[in-house]
């Protein structure tokens, strides 16, 4: 396998009134093609903030470093030129909300057909057929119609649906959703990803789901990076991760949800406290103030990813649970 | 027993609620004859995806959104037919908690006087009364008032915010409290602490809540009863335990399979969820259900189906519901 993408040492910060933010904060990832990472983390873990590095979409005050390769190029030291090329056509991204990230004057045609006509060198009418074609694909009925018509027209779930037609026009190597189904409804959020899964599937393209929600990765991407604070706190491929977490945030996390399967009126496990302030970095583990295995050297020093038994598995602690006794890393 | 309480003497009586708005020359049909109860002390889960008229439905309750038909009897008492003093009066009975916790707070005002205004509405003159009160719901929501109430809402989180709302809602002493999606607009590790706490206010001031949201587990997590809503009408009415562990519905059905569930030996299955909930300003004749039911025939696009007894206090409106 090929590894299509490497996130190295990557650190954003942004400068804030009350100091500078970092955002992400020394991030290491890789996804090879045809594969699915899920990244998962609450508000203001730096989640969206390493996808819009990766897209190099960051606010411009922000202050990126460390190395971002896409397919052999540091996207990082590209120029804006050759981005604008890869853009839209290797690497593209489908927005949480689709009422925003679809032009409300503009025709679902004339914004589907600029992608393809900019990318691929096709006519007006050849790119109309694609369109037709990769409408069809996403499953709107009636597709001739709905070129003619304005996202306004379109429910949530049909404006995600042209949103994700537009990302896959030109067949990308890499699709980055970003909280692809946050705004829309169950059923329809069920509808989306099996979409998404089916498109993936189909055209090997590689996948990053950006969500907070740990039921959307479990059944669908093959590794999952949890996130806190700007840091990648815990790396594993899915089964591994979900049969055994090391990190106390990820079990606390997954514990807080509830669950069909429980009684009603069962006390929740609640995480207490809520995650650091962003421009005051804490000198320790960020998520020792709210953990209860946090102990001295956890208030003071930051714990660097670890390997685990399991290949591929990583977690940042000092004090990883379900560790046999005795045993401290 | 809770079956037994719902018959004897409900706090909250809906009776064949009809609630429309106009929209130019048409209609939408937000609720369409809803009848439901709820007992004292129990809480009744509201679930249904974004415009079936859950939140209307709830409004329409605390009469923020007049009904066009139908009767809503709280405590015995019509409250469709009070205006003015009297719904003025009633109204410190019952409460409503918003889904957004920063919006439903004044930036400008301060903590202290922001939990403190619904004693003023309700005329409690004396000043140290009223600090006392305000002081007594504050630590009852886990806020410390001497570092809280002298503060502005943007200085607070949005769980935070929603604790100080919580605490503003209890603090006439109300007997019914209309949560409508009080934790989807929070992260996952803060919404267990303020579902947690709804609980603990519930337990300690004994109140009777209506529980609005769209996410089921979160639903199960607090109420006795379940109630599921498709587009202005109720679709299936139950125990908890008993409603997501044998749905009846169809539709209750589908809802229950599209949760993603946190587990990778769970595989989702593909293809469980089909088509769009159609517009309430057209809703399909018969059951509203039945245009993105697998089971429907013809008699579900010319016979409403009525809410029918299908097991000991679970009820469900459907022709073809689930063995």
């Amino acid at each position: 396998m090929s590894t299509l993408l490497t996130i190295a040492d990557v650190v954003v910060e942004l400068p804030t009134p009350r100091g500078n933010l970092r955002a992400v904060d020394h991030v290491d990832l890789s996804l090879e093609a045809g594969r699915t990472l899920g990244i998962v983390g609450e508000s203001g873990c730096g989640k969206t903030m390493l996808s819009r590095a990766v897209l190099q979409l960051l606010p411009k005050k922000a202050k990126l470093t460390g190395r971002v390769m896409f397919d052999g190029q540091d996207l990082a030291r590209l120029a804006p030129e050759s981005l604008r090329r890869l853009r839209g056509r290797d690497l593209a991204v489908v927005f949480q909300d689709p009422m925003t990230s679809l032009n409300p004057v503009l025709t679902i045609g004339t914004q589907l057909m600029e992608t393809i006509q900019e990318h691929l060198e096709l006519d007006a009418s050849a790119a109309m057929a694609r369109s037709i074609e990769l409408l069809t694909a996403v499953g709107i009925p009636a597709p001739e119609q709905r070129l003619a018509q304005y996202p306004h027209q379109c429910s949530g779930g049909m404006r995600q649906r042209i949103a994700i037609a537009i990302a896959l026009s030109c067949e990308p190597k890499l699709l980055i959703a970003d909280e692809p189904t946050t705004a829309l409804d169950v059923t329809i959020q069920a509808q989306i990803l099996d979409l998404l899964a089916r498109e993936q599937r189909r055209r090997h393209m590689a996948m990053i789901i950006i969500t907070h929600d740990l039921g959307v990765v479990a059944g669908r991407a093959d590794e999952v990076a949890v996130m806190y604070a700007g840091r990648v706190v815990e790396r594993a491929p899915t089964q591994a991760l979900f049969k055994r977490m090391h990190m106390p945030y990820t079990e606390a996390l997954l514990a807080a949800i509830p669950k069909l399967d429980a009684a009603p009126h069962t006390p929740l496990p609640a995480i207490s406290g809520r995650p650091p302030d962003p421009t005051r970095p804490l000198r320790g583990c960020s998520f020792a103030p709210r953990c209860r295995y946090a102990a001295g050297r956890c208030h003071e020093a930051k714990p660097a990813l670890t390997s685990a038994e399991t290949p591929g598995h990583l977690y940042a602690c000092f004090h990883p649970i379900q560790m046999a006794a005795g045993v401290d890393a | 027993m809770m079956q037994l309480a719902v018959r004897a003497e409900p706090l909250l009586d809906v009776d064949h609620l009809v609630v429309e708005y106009g929209l130019g020359n048409k209609t939408v049909h937000a609720v369409s004859g809803v009848s439901l109860q709820v007992a004292r002390g129990e809480t009744l889960g509201l679930v249904g995806e974004s415009g079936c008229g859950k939140s209307t439905l709830g409004r329409a309750v605390l009469q923020l959104r007049r009904a066009k038909s139908g009767r809503v009897l709280f405590d015995g008492e019509d409250l469709t037919a009070m205006e003015g003093e009297a719904l003025r009066k009633m109204r410190r009975r019952v409460q409503l908690i918003f889904q957004d916790p920063i919006a439903s707070l004044n930036p400008r005002r301060r903590i202290g006087d922001i939990v403190a205004e619904p004693l003023i509405i309700a005329g409690v003159k004396d000043a140290a009364e009223r600090k006392r009160r305000v002081h007594e719901v504050l630590s009852a929501v886990g806020l410390d008032p001497e570092l809280v109430a002298n503060r502005l809402p943007h200085e607070f989180s949005g769980g935070q915010c929603q604790r100080i709302c919580i605490a503003r809602s209890l603090v006439l002493n109300p007997e019914f409290i209309v949560c409508d999606e009080p934790v989807s607009a929070l992260d996952v590790s803060i919404r267990a602490q303020i579902l947690n706490l709804l609980e603990e206010m519930k337990a300690r001031f004994g109140l009777t809540l209506l529980f609005i949201a769209h996410d089921l587990a979160v639903v199960k997590a607090v109420s006795d009863r379940v109630a599921v809503m498709y587009l202005g009408r109720l679709c299936e009415v139950g125990p908890s335990e008993q409603l997501f562990a044998k749905p009846v519905h169809p539709y209750t059905d589908l809802l229950l399979q599209a949760i993603p569930v946190p587990d990778p030996d769970v595989r989702p299955v593909e293809g469980v969820a089909v088509g769009e909930p159609p517009s309430p300003i057209a809703p399909p004749s018969g059951c509203r259900f039945r245009t993105r039911c697998p089971r429907a025939d013809q008699r579900c696009s010319a016979e409403i189906p009525e809410l029918r007894e299908v097991a000991p206090g679970q009820f469900a409106a459907c022709h073809h519901p689930l063995a």
